[in-house]
């Protein structure tokens, strides 16, 4: 039996995908196998990021429609051997995703695997829907500013009261709260809701915080998850959240203000 | 105070601003969730039916409803003018 794992905010723009591809990544990289599937048919960008754009022939739209296999649209990653993604469809639209047929796509993932990532779009609408729908944990990946801790809060209703566990009254979706491009120099200043504040207001345990990192846009840029790039703090702090995931217990790092070192200061850092 | 200290004072903490009105608007939006939406025009067919024979506020219709884990309850609480 494998575990499904969505990665969720409403809002848009604020790290499901760099968070989708570093959680899989770093996952497989322990030896599990694992799926990432790209839910934002029409806006895919999980290729991108995990850089398998020029791979994609088949996609998740393809599968639920018997017009291919998923063994056909499964492209296997790069850099780690046990990961393969699940592209989203570039020109349908959303309504593509039936019940039906997300349910038969993960049913059938299920036999080899044992984490699939879902990558959600941004909104409430029938695709973030979908790709909460069958989860076993939700990520939900939030930043310390309003309207997305709001939208976050939402997210959480929503996994409450429409996830097929909150419909036949299963064991609810086991929640995480992801705090990503947290800035402690703003924080210290008063400007940036602070861990703690976050923590109080949407009261749910906290799984990682992700400080706001130059190393994300450059591993962007290469499309290498930033994970991989373990030197970088954003790095590092996704490597701590996979471990808590999978039930370590370790200390939040990076929240306090980086005093960077002499030879960091004379030369300037990767991170 | 010094040059710095000048910039610092004028920058208001504003995180402690956004916490306070999150905290209300989150605690506002999970009392409601999972309410039905036609509270809001049950209570003002109510309201209607009443204003028929006595003449009563719309803050002297209160709609109250509770689910518990095997029932749900609508409470409603009309007060009525003093003869
Ligand atoms: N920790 C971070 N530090 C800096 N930039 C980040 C961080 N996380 C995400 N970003 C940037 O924010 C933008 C949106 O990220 P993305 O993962 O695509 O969000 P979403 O999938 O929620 O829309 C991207 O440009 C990404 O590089
Ligand atoms: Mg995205």
């Amino acid at each position: 039996m494998s575990k499904i794992i969505v990665i969720t905010s409403g809002k848009g723009g604020v790290g499901k995908t760099t968070t989708s591809a570093s959680i899989a990544s770093g996952l497989a990289k322990r030896g599990y196998k694992t799926a990432v599937i790209d839910f934002d048919v029409g806006l895919r960008n999980l290729d991108l990021i995990m850089n398998c754009e020029r791979r994609v022939v088949y996609d998740f739209v393809n599968v639920i429609n018997g017009e291919a296999t998923l063994n056909q649209a499964l492209i296997k990653d790069k850099y780690t051997d046990c990961l393969h993604i699940l592209p989203a469809s570039q020109t349908r639209d959303k309504d593509a995703l039936t019940k039906e047929g997300v349910g038969k796509v993960l049913d059938e993932l299920s036999e080899t695997f044992d984490f699939i990532v879902c990558d959600s779009p941004a909104g409430i609408e029938h695709g973030a829907l979908m790709s909460l729908y069958f989860a076993d944990e939700a990520i939900v990946v939030t930043n310390p500013e309003v309207s997305s801790v709001r939208d976050s809060d939402r997210i959480l209703g929503i996994l409450q009261s429409k996830s097929k566990r909150a419909e036949t009254g299963d064991e609810p979706v086991k929640e995480h709260l992801l705090l990503s491009r947290y800035n402690p120099i703003r924080v210290q200043n008063g400007e940036m809701l602070s861990v703690e504040d976050v923590k109080d207001i949407l009261a749910v345990p906290l799984l990682g915080v992700i400080p706001e990192s130059q190393s994300v846009l450059t591993a962007s840029n290469q499309g290498v998850p930033v994970i991989h790039q373990e030197e970088s703090d954003a790095g590092q702090a996704y490597s701590d959240a996979v471990a808590r995931l999978l039930g370590e217990d370790l200390e939040h790092r990076f929240l306090e203000i980086q005093k960077k070192g002499f030879f960091h200061r004379m030369f300037g850092g990767k991170a | 105070m010094s040059f710095w200290d000048y910039f610092r004072t004028t920058k208001p903490a504003t995180a402690a601003l956004a916490k306070e009105r999150l905290q209300i608007i989150v605690a506002h939006e999970r009392a409601q969730r999972g309410k039905p939406d036609y509270l809001p025009q049950l209570q003002q067919e109510i309201l209607d039916v009443i204003s028929k024979y006595v003449e009563i506020d719309r803050q002297d219709v209160q709609v109250q409803f509770d689910r518990n884990d095997d029932c749900a309850v609508l409470e409603l609480n009309i007060t009525l003018p003093e003869e």
